[in-house]
């Protein structure tokens, strides 16, 4: 119990550590400046989009809920990843470029406690980068165009409430997969003391698999891409939920969260710390 | 045997690619004591600290802390170790109390409840008290220096390990730390401290260990590492050559005219061993020298030091 107990009170000043740093809030800013930015620029423009298929854009004129879901696509292409890679590089690579970690250390916490509050507090960063996004992309889709009644892909229409549990849906599926990006963040951070190192590595991972994801040529490698599943989350709009791709997409995060939190342990556990 | 000793190690040996940073030490820190850790920069000082706290794991050889002889195990007694490493180092954009109090969370042994109390005194006890609620990149250097033994003041300790505690301090504040120091050995904790600077230790060990290259040239008590050096017998006089002579029959080595060292200087310096001081200077006086000044200095740690680890401010590599 006790155990717990001081677990949860390194998670909490972990989290406290995150929430407080200005770069971060700064962050979470342009996290929820984004779907007002989109909400505004529909708002102010007439003319309707030509259709293009099923894009949430188009549907926002009609009701503020799709807001949230087109601010999702949007952000978890670049701004969402940059989030997690940005919070990951401060992880393990920031205490080491500020010396902190040698203190930490010496506490002292066992390194795998460590890792594991860490990774958590990443989860805990992206769930809440994620919830950001779709609040405020609700408060100015529903400030704007008003919240109502939802018509479904497939031409069904449910109840605001029913529409908004099938919005969280989304969101955990997201998050999942934003933590599976955050085990690879972890990992990195655990290479090197460059904190922008780590950061710019890790987005340049999320870059790299969306460039190969999108070359026809390579398509036997998409399935095992992190990021090939992503788009997924739109699938909740269907009646029923399709849950297949979304399966398929939460056991490879799963799998890559094993892979890289393994190698983050691995090379964690026995390193020297000589910063 | 061991029982008595704070921090053992044997045979301990680091090599970084190349380099052996810490060649095969045998370190004896006797519990109650304050161990001044003494070497140049580079010398392997704060590599073998970092192999005690658990950061550094070791190429060779065995180390036990407070008992605990396994590197799981040594883990498990740092709560009852302070150590302030290789300069304070902290959040810059929290205040030094946020600081402390994102230390005593990581501690799983600390309670919570206490916490608040703890921090405050850890604060009082280095006199930062003003300053605790200012951000920490506004800190000088002496007040880093400060949060950071405040941190290692956190919870009772039964071992402090102080690299170079006083680093950045000014002269009042190193006289502080010192006096902090010596008042934390009167509790019974043990100290380790290590330092380039030796004025800063001297005054306070109890025992002494020279690293240099890698190597530990010299270990015990004050007394025993300070032993292997002869008292420096100086004589003020003009009448050098009869001076000279008396020394010379009284069995003196390195009889040094110290007129060629310094103008308006009549004096003559060397080493009388095994003849009381009173003797030398009843001889002198028998013999007809003016004798104008007679003094028999100790050998310093300073000199010591410069014997043990060679002249200069070369960095070992």
């Amino acid at each position: 119990m006790s155990a717990v107990s001081s677990f949860l009170r390194l998670l909490a000043s972990e989290v406290r550590l995150i929430a407080g740093r200005r770069r971060n809030q700064a962050g979470v800013a342009v996290l929820a400046l984004v779907p007002i930015v989109m909400a505004v620029a529909i708002r102010a423009s007439t003319a309707p989009r030509p259709g293009r298929g099923p894009d949430f854009f188009s549907s926002i004129a009609g009701n503020g809920f799709f807001v949230a879901l087109a601010a999702l696509a949007a952000e978890i292409t670049l701004f969402l990843p940059l989030a997690v890679a940005t919070l990951s590089g401060d992880a393990i690579a920031g205490e080491a470029h500020g010396g902190t970690l040698r203190y930490l250390l010496t506490v002292p916490v066992r390194r795998t406690r460590l890792l594991a509050v860490k990774y958590l507090s990443l989860v805990v960063g992206a769930a809440i980068g994620v919830a950001v996004v779709v609040l405020a992309a609700l408060a100015a889709g529903g400030l704007l165009f008003g919240l109502g009644p939802v018509t479904l892909l497939s031409g069904t229409q449910v109840g605001l409430g029913d529409a908004l549990g099938r919005l969280a849906v989304a969101c955990a599926y997201l998050t999942l997969q934003l933590a599976a990006l955050a085990a690879i963040g972890l990992f990195v951070s655990t290479l090197t003391e460059q904190p922008i190192g780590a950061t710019i590595t890790v987005t340049l991972l999320v870059m790299t698999m969306w460039i190969l994801d999108g070359i026809p040529q390579l398509d036997g490698l998409h399935p095992w891409l992190l990021v090939d599943r992503w788009s997924a989350f739109g699938d909740v709009m269907r009646d029923p939920i399709f849950w297949d791709t979304m399966a398929t997409g939460s056991l490879v995060a799963l799998a890559y969260t094993a892979v890289f939190l393994s190698a983050a342990w691995a090379r964690f556990a026995g390193k020297d710390i000589t910063s | 045997m061991s029982a008595a000793l704070a921090v053992r190690t044997s045979s301990l040996a680091k090599t970084f690619g190349a380099q052996r940073a810490v060649d095969g030490i045998d370190l004896r820190v006797p519990a109650g004591g304050v161990y001044g850790f003494l070497g140049p920069n580079g010398s392997g000082k704060t590599t073998t600290i970092r192999m005690l706290l658990g950061l550094v794991r070791p190429s060779a050889g065995e180390i036990e802390v407070l008992g605990a002889g396994t590197p799981g195990a040594i883990v498990d007694v740092l709560h009852r170790v302070g150590a302030l490493v290789e300069g304070p180092a902290f959040h810059p954009y929290l205040s030094g109390r946020a600081n402390l109090r994102r230390l005593d969370a990581a501690d799983a042994r600390a309670d919570p409840r206490t916490s608040r109390t703890r921090i405050d005194a850890a604060i009082e006890r280095v006199g930062l008290t003003p300053a605790a609620d200012k951000r920490f990149r506004a800190y000088s250097l002496g007040m880093k220096q400060r949060l950071a033994i405040a941190a290692a003041l956190l919870a009772p300790r039964d071992l402090l390990v102080l690299d170079e505690p006083t680093n950045g301090l000014d002269p009042q504040g190193t006289r502080e730390v010192r006096a902090l120091i010596g008042a934390l050995a009167r509790e019974g904790t043990t100290v380790l401290v290590s330092s380039h600077l030796l004025s800063e230790i001297e005054q306070v060990c109890t025992h002494l260990g020279v690293m240099h290259a890698g190597r530990l040239v010299a270990q015990g008590s004050v007394a025993e590492v300070l032993g292997g050096a002869d008292a420096v017998t100086r004589v003020d006089t003009p009448d050098f050559v009869p001076a000279r002579d008396v020394l010379v029959r009284l069995g003196a080595r390195d009889v040094r005219d110290l007129r060629d060292a310094a103008p308006g200087v009549e004096a003559l310096e060397t080493v009388v061993a095994g003849v009381p001081p009173e003797r030398v200077v009843a001889e002198l006086v028998a013999a007809g020298v003016r004798v104008r000044g007679f003094a028999v200095t100790a050998p310093g740690l300073e000199e010591r030091f410069i014997a043990l680890t060679g002249e200069g401010f070369d960095v070992s590599g």
